[in-house]
């Protein structure tokens, strides 16, 4: 079955969040023709990304935004159930996340809220400073298969991809917000990185990887677009243009995984090897910086020395 | 016979795909105001670099009949800073106008004896400020900044300067290096881009006598610094002590030049202190 999706890499309006989801409206009412399954919206699209202590004055709980979410729908006369992937800052009660959530639109709902592990907190990024870390990495069902959510940085980092391809993600959803900077090549620095990263991690684990990319000037940063989706053989299936405005329409073929998997099964590979290697990582976190001053056992296999 | 193959060693590259920067560069002046509610600018046309290459970039984002070019001269203003700037503008098509700003000045000068030409040239420059604020209420335009990053790291121009004061700022994280491969790659005269920089400020200024530094030494040494290489690191790049120190100490001096006034914090919502907005911030 192809599962056909729409990644919106759109601009939004600072601070504007009704105005925002307006803009979803307009641009599913433009491209309905083209009857998307799934379509994936960037990391902090209902309010735009960089908002220092803003973020507390446009935060909606779960419920706020699947009341309008579901209003949205509703504007919308869809024939049948539509899927979204949006990426908001969430409040709950007086704690702020960088969250994406999985919404069922003309179905079940919110499935799934994913939020930010890895708060990029340096150089121009001031995340944790107002926000906290979730600290949950994990697969959920969709009606169309098993997925997972990352939100930009928590993407960076290997072993989210890893887990979620453990917990049977086969398609990994990444919202990300990211300003352009590099200017030596052909493209920005951090697009063909976001670019490499994709293919790395759709190869890695034989599945799919959907990025959708901000884009906007936001006071002189410019973020940068770029999105792609990544097929599982690490190869790029389709990338939207930097910096604009743009819809990257790709059909996702689950029914490719399992002969791809087949060829490399490095995912199959990883879950045999991977407890062999717990005791190592159970050791270099005892011995982490983190805790360098909690004198700890080593454990693990003794060394043979002679 | 083994085949032998040498990795090139990493290092810090200034020169930038001028294309793409020139891209970002349009389409930031186009967006930064327009949602400020500009579709037009004003940019103090100095006949340098600077000017004629923010000039060239807001002619590609707004249509050069939106970007109307001032030319501020004082009487002691060298010549051919009128033919520069009347050339430049010709060149993109923009509108042009003189704005002798002589009159301002002198007028303040008659009332203050003993002024230096320092103090003169400071007064030139915030009289600049002026004129380029009313003639973006004039046009109902926004007056683009042109200072370039090694400039704003110096801390050599007048605070509050046209350059300093313009809302928009595209050329303020590019080295006078990478300007002038900018202006080369937007087709900036090439009278203009070669010549010796110069605030005019003062007879016979130049920009690297007055910083004791070529720019193409001083941007290197900048980036390295500012990346956090240690001082024997740039040294062995082909720097001497004293201009990695030079550079050091211009950079250290102006901080303050960089940043809003400062005000007394006393309480837990002081601004930009406790009670932080991005500047692009507002609610609907």
């Amino acid at each position: 079955m192809m599962i056909r999706h729409a990644v919106l890499q759109l601009k939004p309006k600072k601070g504007h969040v009704g105005h925002n989801l307006e803009r979803i409206g307009q641009a599913l009412r433009e491209i309905r023709h083209h009857r998307p399954d799934v379509v994936v919206l960037p990391e902090a699209f209902l309010s735009g990304y960089f908002l220092q202590g803003g973020v507390r004055e446009v935060a909606l709980t779960q419920s706020e935004l699947a009341a309008a979410m579901s209003a949205l729908y509703d504007s919308l006369a869809w024939d049948g159930p539509l899927d979204v992937v949006l990426g908001f800052y969430e409040r709950d009660g007086g704690i702020y996340y960088n969250s994406a959530a999985y919404l069922e639109l003309g179905g079940r709902g919110l499935l799934n809220i994913h939020r930010k592990v890895f708060l990029p907190t340096y150089g121009v990024f001031d995340e944790e400073r107002y926000i906290s870390r979730g600290n949950r990495v994990e697969a959920f069902d969709t009606r169309f298969g098993r997925v997972a959510i990352l939100i930009c940085e928590d993407f960076w980092h290997s072993i989210t991809g890893m887990i979620a391809a453990l917990d049977g993600a086969e398609i990994i959803y990444v919202p990300s917000a990211s300003p352009a900077r590099g200017f030596a090549g052909a493209e920005p620095a951090n697009v063909i990185r976001w670019k490499s990263l994709t293919q790395a991690v759709a190869a890695e684990h034989g599945l799919y990887v959907v990025l959708s990319s901000l884009v906007g000037l936001e006071a002189g940063k410019g973020l940068v677009g770029g999105s792609v989706i990544t097929g599982p053989e690490g190869n790029i299936l389709g990338a939207a243009p930097v910096f604009e405005e743009a819809v990257l329409l790709g059909d996702i073929d689950l029914a490719r995984i399992p002969p791809v998997r087949y060829d490399n099964p490095l995912l199959a590979d990883m879950e045999a090897g991977l407890p062999l290697l717990m005791s190592d990582l159970e050791r270099v976190m005892a011995g982490s910086k983190v805790l360098e001053k909690i004198p700890r056992p080593v454990r693990g296999k003794a060394l043979v020395r002679g | 016979m083994l085949k032998v193959i040498e990795a090139a060693p990493g290092r810090e590259v200034l020169e930038l795909n001028y294309p793409l920067v020139a891209e970002f560069l349009t389409r930031f002046i186009a967006e930064e105001l327009e949602w400020r509610g500009y579709s037009r600018a004003v940019v103090a046309n100095s006949g340098g670099v600077d000017s004629a290459t923010t000039i060239a970039l807001a002619v590609r984002a707004l249509g050069p009949q939106n970007v109307f070019t001032v030319f501020m001269p004082h009487a002691i203003s060298r010549p051919e800073s009128a033919e520069h700037a009347r050339l430049v503008a010709e060149y993109y098509g923009t509108p042009y106008e003189v704005v002798d700003i002589t009159p301002m000045v002198e007028g303040y000068a008659a009332q203050t004896p003993g002024i230096t030409p320092r103090r003169l040239g400071n007064v030139m420059a915030r009289a600049r400020t002026i004129v380029g604020f009313d003639k973006g209420e004039q046009y109902h335009a926004l007056h683009l900044g042109t200072g370039n990053k090694t400039e704003r790291l110096f801390g050599y121009y007048t605070w509050h300067d046209v350059a300093d004061t313009g809302p928009i700022a595209p050329l303020g994280d590019l080295y006078k290096t990478q300007v002038w491969g900018l202006a080369e790659y937007l087709g900036v005269p090439e009278v203009v881009r070669g010549k010796p920089p110069t605030a005019d400020l003062e007879a016979g200024q130049t920009d690297e006598s007055d910083l004791g530094i070529s720019y193409r030494r001083a941007d290197v040494i900048l980036e390295h610094y500012l990346k956090g290489y240690p001082d024997a690191y740039i040294v062995g790049l082909g720097y001497t002590e004293a201009e990695v120190a030079r550079v050091k100490s211009l950079v250290n001096k102006t901080h303050w030049k960089r940043h809003l006034p400062t005000n007394a914090v006393v309480s837990t919502t002081a601004i930009h202190e406790f009670y932080l907005r991005p500047l692009d911030f507002r609610l609907g």
